[in-house]
């Protein structure tokens, strides 16, 4: 699975930072980008599922599902 | 205010809605459901007239028509005659109409200020606060733990976010008391009382003012002496904006997240099953805060159009005032299942509670870790806790609600 997160889109409300801090890092502004290229380790896309689902800018999607 | 419009009751709310109406402070749930179904965009002459949106959807497309609904002038209700005199003059002194950015601005002004700022609240620099905090909660419960009793919002809540906001922008937290009374000023009472907003927000002036001249013959590397080095758009800040950010940041880090903590109490306090279920699954509490913040969300906040909007029917004229009511949004049940009930282990939830879009709130990372660490701390030192008296639980409403006394009992942890 691969994600990504649309900088136009993105506010920094770190949503989901906070719910994954393994697949996301964000800078001094609080934006996020998904670490590692978006590559979701395996085990980890439900996690990935749920920041998607909590982001309230509709800012992270899935580029790839396997 | 003799003829306050407030005094008549409200017949129909879609046209005529009274956002300080006490029963509406209380519970407004009842009344958006209403309009939601009948006027989701309802209209009111009362406090200088305004919109209210109803619907997550509408928020959703109204805090993206940038400058269409600007930011000019965020308050739920105009300035009054009084404090529009003192605006002016200032304008004409400083040349400057966005007083406290970037809460007042619009693009392209609104990002550099925002940029200024952020930096004291991401997740990283809002983690050495936390000490800090716990601490500060626990200092407040050592207060009260042994007398089985205790004010969840005017012991605990109210002085734990003045204190914290104090500590990360370099002022006395000793001086809470008084910061709490110049943020009810301009933010509560000061809304329906000029008088009493032209007080505090000189107050508040001046008091910053005090900060930064010391700051400027002695920089030491806090948030102010940061400031004071900054520029934005090419240039050094003058006292004026550095004024203006200071206040911004005191008004929006302290009632807040007062009512978000105070709310969160009165709700453990008056749904036992939800207070046992936390205390036996503790690791849900960040989940638990997000729901507490869709439920109680405090904030509402203005715009003002700048051409006229038509939005599903409602014609919003040009130089109106629009509350975004992202409290209405997060009840909204075309946005979230049983919207109307806390679900403390709601794993997806979208809630709107900081807003959305360019101003999202800037402190909300603070304002979630504050939330964590104070029912944290209060979960693991107060044993079971409950209401004392439900009629002696105050409210406060129209830009930020939440409830100011909530008297509880509780035994041994
Ligand atoms: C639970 C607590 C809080 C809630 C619900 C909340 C809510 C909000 C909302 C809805 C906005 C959007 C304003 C708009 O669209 O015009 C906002 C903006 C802002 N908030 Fe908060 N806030 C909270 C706590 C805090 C704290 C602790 C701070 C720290 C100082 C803070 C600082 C700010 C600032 C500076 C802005 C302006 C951002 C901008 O215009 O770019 N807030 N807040
Ligand atoms: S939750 Fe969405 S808006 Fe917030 S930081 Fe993550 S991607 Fe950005």
């Amino acid at each position: 699975m691969r994600i990504k997160v649309d900088p136009d889109l993105c506010e920094g409300h770190n949503r989901c930072f906070a719910l994954a801090p393994d697949l996301f890092e964000v800078d001094d502004y609080g934006l996020s980008s998904a670490v590692n290229d978006g590559v979701v380790p395996p085990g980890r896309e439900e996690q990935a599922r749920l920041a998607i689902d909590n982001c309230p800018e509709f800012a992270i999607s899935v580029v790839d599902e396997d | 205010m003799t003829d306050s419009p407030a005094r008549c009751p409200v017949h129909d709310w879609a046209s005529d809605y009274d956002i300080f109406d006490p029963d509406y402070v209380r519970d407004p749930a009842p009344v958006w459901e209403e309009l939601r179904g009948r006027c989701p965009i309802a209209h009111t002459e009362r406090w200088g007239g305004s919109w209210l949106p109803t619907r997550y959807e509408h928020l959703q497309e109204m805090v993206k028509m940038v400058p269409a609904l600007s930011s000019a002038s965020p308050l739920v209700v105009p300035p009054s005659p009084e404090m529009l005199e003192i605006l002016e003059a200032e304008t004409e002194k400083h040349g400057e109409t966005s007083r406290t950015p970037p809460i007042t601005s619009d693009p392209p002004r609104h990002r550099p200020y925002r940029r200024l700022i952020m930096p004291l609240f991401s997740p990283h620099a809002v983690e050495e606060h936390i000490p800090y905090t716990r601490t500060l909660c626990n200092r407040l419960i050592d207060g009260f733990v042994a007398e089985g009793r205790a004010d969840a919002a005017a012991d605990y809540a109210e002085q734990i976010t003045p204190r914290v906001i104090a500590h990360i922008l370099g002022i006395d937290p000793a001086r809470a008391e008084e910061f709490v009374g110049w943020v009810r000023g301009v933010l509560e009472i000061g809304l329906t009382e000029p008088e009493e907003a032209v007080r505090s927000r000189t107050a508040i002036r001046a008091f910053f003012q005090e900060m930064v001249t010391e700051r400027r013959e002695r920089p030491c590397g806090d948030a102010i002496s940061m400031l004071i080095d900054s520029e934005a758009e090419g240039e050094k800040l003058t006292d004026y904006r550095i004024l203006g950010m200071c206040s911004l940041l005191l008004i929006a880090g302290i009632d807040t997240t007062w009512s978000a903590i105070s709310s969160s109490l009165l709700h453990f306090a008056t749904h036992p099953a939800d207070q046992a279920r936390l205390r036996a699954e503790p690791d849900l509490l960040p989940t638990a805060v997000e729901e507490l913040l869709r439920f109680y969300s405090p904030v509402t906040m203005g715009r003002i159009a700048t051409e006229p909007v038509e939005i599903d029917g409602a014609k919003i004229g040009e130089g109106d005032r629009v509350l975004l009511n992202f409290p209405g949004a997060n009840r909204d049940p075309e946005a979230f299942e049983r919207a109307d009930e806390v679900v403390l282990d709601r794993e997806r939830n979208r809630h709107m509670a900081f807003g959305l879009g360019i101003h999202r709130c800037a402190g909300s990372n603070l304002a979630r870790m504050e939330m964590q660490v104070a029912l944290r701390t209060w979960f693991d030192r107060i044993g079971e806790f409950e209401l004392e008296d439900a009629d002696a639980v105050t409210w406060a409403g129209g830009q930020v609600r939440g409830p100011r006394r909530v008297p509880v009992r509780f035994g041994a942890a």
